[in-house]
């Protein structure tokens, strides 16, 4: 089985956001990135998969200019075979999903995180299967296999299911899928040096959706506390004041 | 022309969700002109698929089918796209929950539409489409404008009110006419979380982290979320340690929930947990530290100790409920 995880090169979580140019579009200033959290666990478990045999290869590719390389070598470091990046501005989930339909028709089984942690648009695993005609599975929080069968765990909205689907096959995977994720050893790190990174040339696609402008959050009203050894207080303000109880 | 709302039951039932996103469907329709058509796909008798109307469905098509029972993803939005079809619908909202997500990009691929995920509230405007949705998990909101003819969008829940707009509602039986082959998703188990209220759905939640100390000090939240018929949710690093459940992890890397109030009971307010419950309407918080962010994001704040706190608030609940 050959496995091809997506990786979005996105913020450190805990980035500062800054809009420039009378906030329409995100300044990047001074960012560290990093590989999406859930495409990192995604890699994690596709690693653990190959480690218990079964996996030939283990492939990861972003669609980004050539600032996201460093995120595809951390990728590479944590144990990836190769990495392929798609040389493009990636201009929202159905231009990305387009340029990886091409990549992604050689594997069978295709990892993708339920949502990148910038734009959030939840959007690319589920198109990218549509584009190829093949099937998907959201929401997966586990991933076994059992003889050559893949074992998916999902949740669903109140539960959780067990099923079965036939590769090819587009996963994608949130909370649970893998605990905790690897981090690049030396040895990966100095190996993943020598691990091929190509870079393929974009297909004409277009954007369907255009980011117009940004807000921050209005800055919110001062807590308003109560004393510790008076806490029943709280509760008459919930009632009668914020009237939520 | 019409807008198509994909209205998903739970054992046959609607529940509020179902009818904030028919409401806000009804909202979208009443700007562009247009009526509002629900697709039901599963048993659901007459008399739920009825209650839609009173939001404003003008039509509800009724697809019983068992196959649809696994889920399918392919074969599912082959459904959806074929009534969006039948019905001309120029946009096609989906729930921003497990199955929305699920669905919703592939029917965006099949009709050529764009897609937004986790719009909140009504469009901006309808032409050009505009609407407004968190990004950077929470950080920020964008306004972003679909391009294409029709559009597809999943709703955030509680992001809009359910509003009454009693309408005659015609139920019409519909087949997709899906061929078996389409089906290839095997359900081989399922698992049922019972008799506790959702933590997506819950109006109120009660939420513990690691100042809580220890699975065994949660029973007084049990008691206090009970009083309250709230949700119960906690930080990562609990659910890690494996003191509560994996389905109580809310944040960037868990739920994200937006219910009425929020109660956060020795928890720091790292920018990764907010980003999980800053939609909630009012967030309360408990710690013993004054500088925790926490009280940064919160409207109600007591700065002490959780242990010695939680039994007032029981106590004032039950007063509170004894007055009702
Ligand atoms: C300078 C700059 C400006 C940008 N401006 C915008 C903008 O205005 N609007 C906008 O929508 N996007 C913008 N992007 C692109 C953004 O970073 C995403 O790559 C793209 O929009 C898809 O994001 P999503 O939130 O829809 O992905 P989601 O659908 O949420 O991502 C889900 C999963 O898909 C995979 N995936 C997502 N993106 C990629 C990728 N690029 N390569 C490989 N796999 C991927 C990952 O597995 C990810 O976990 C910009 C990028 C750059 C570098
Ligand atoms: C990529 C990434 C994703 C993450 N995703 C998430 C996520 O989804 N959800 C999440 O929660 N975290 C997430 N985290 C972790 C996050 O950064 C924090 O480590 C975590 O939220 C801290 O949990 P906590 O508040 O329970 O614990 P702590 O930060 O240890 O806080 C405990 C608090 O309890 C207070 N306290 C102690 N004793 C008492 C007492 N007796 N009474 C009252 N207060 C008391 C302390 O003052 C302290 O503020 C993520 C981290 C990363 C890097």
């Amino acid at each position: 089985m050959k496995i091809l995880v997506l990786i979005s090169n996105v913020p450190d979580t805990t980035t500062k956001i800054r809009f420039t140019g009378d906030n329409k579009a995100f300044d990047a200033t001074g960012v560290q990135w990093i590989i999406n959290p859930w495409d990192e666990l995604a890699l994690t478990r596709a690693m653990e998969l190959k480690e218990a045999g079964g996996v030939e290869k283990i492939t990861v590719a972003n669609v980004g200019a050539k600032i996201t390389e460093s995120t595809l070598r951390k990728a590479l470091a944590v144990g990836a075979d190769d990495a392929v990046r798609i040389d493009a501005e990636p201009l929202d989930a159905y231009f990305v999903a387009t340029q990886l339909a091409e990549v992604a028709k050689d594997y069978d089984l295709i990892l993708a995180g339920i949502e990148a942690s910038d734009y959030n648009g939840v959007g690319v695993g589920g198109m990218l299967a549509e584009m190829m005609g093949i099937n998907s599975v959201s929401a997966v929080s586990g991933i076994d296999l059992e003889n050559g069968e893949l074992k998916i765990h999902r949740d669903i909205d109140g539960g959780s299911q067990v099923l079965t689907v036939p590769v090819p096959l587009v996963a994608i995977v949130q909370k649970g899928i893998a605990i905790d994720p690897r981090i690049p050893a030396m040895r990966g790190i100095m190996m993943a040096r020598k691990k091929p990174l190509n870079v393929v040339p974009p297909v004409d696609a277009e954007a369907r959706t255009e980011f117009l402008s940004y807000e921050l959050p209005a800055p919110k009203a001062a807590c308003k506390m109560v004393d510790e050894d008076n806490a029943k207080e709280l509760i008459r303000l919930l009632h009668e004041e914020a009237k939520v109880l | 022309m019409s807008v198509l709302v994909y209205t998903e039951n739970w054992g046959g039932k609607f529940k509020k969700l179902s009818y904030e996103i028919v409401s806000f469907a009804t909202g979208i329709a009443k700007a562009m002109g247009s009526s509002v058509t629900a697709l039901s796909i599963g048993h659901v008798a007459d008399e739920e698929l009825k209650s839609l109307g009173k939001y404003g469905a003008n039509k509800v098509l009724n697809v019983q089918d068992d196959r649809f029972e696994s889920l399918d993803n392919k074969a599912l939005a082959d459904a959806v796209t074929k009534a969006a079809e039948n019905e001309g619908a120029k946009v096609v909202i989906f729930a921003h929950n497990n199955e929305g997500k699920a669905i919703a990009p592939r029917v965006s691929v099949k009709l050529n539409a764009g897609l937004v995920s986790g719009v909140m509230g009504l469009p901006v405007s309808v032409d050009p489409f505009v609407v407004r949705k968190k990004v950077f998990t929470g950080k920020a909101f964008a306004n972003i404008q679909i391009k294409t003819d029709v559009k597809v969008i999943t709703f955030a829940q509680n992001s809009y009110e359910v509003t009454e707009n009693p309408t005659d509602v015609a139920i019409e039986a519909f087949d997709p006419q899906i061929a078996d082959n389409e089906f290839n998703t095997v359900i081989k188990d399922t698992h049922l979380i019972t008799g506790k209220v959702l933590l997506t759905d819950a109006e109120i939640v009660v939420s513990g982290g690691r100042g809580m100390k220890g699975p065994e000090n949660w029973g007084g939240l049990e008691e206090l979320g009970e009083l309250l018929g709230a949700g119960m949710a906690c930080s990562r690093p609990v659910s890690d340690e494996d003191w509560r459940s994996h389905e109580e992890h809310v944040g960037q890397t868990g739920k994200i929930i937006a219910p009425n109030l929020y109660m956060a009971f020795g928890i720091s307010g790292a920018i990764q947990h907010l980003g999980g419950v800053s939609s909630s309407k009012f967030i309360v918080a408990i710690n013993k530290d004054p500088e925790a962010p926490i009280f940064e994001a919160s409207d109600y704040g007591i700065v002490g100790d959780a242990f010695k706190v939680i039994p007032q608030l029981i106590e004032a609940v039950k007063e509170m409920k004894a007055n009702k």
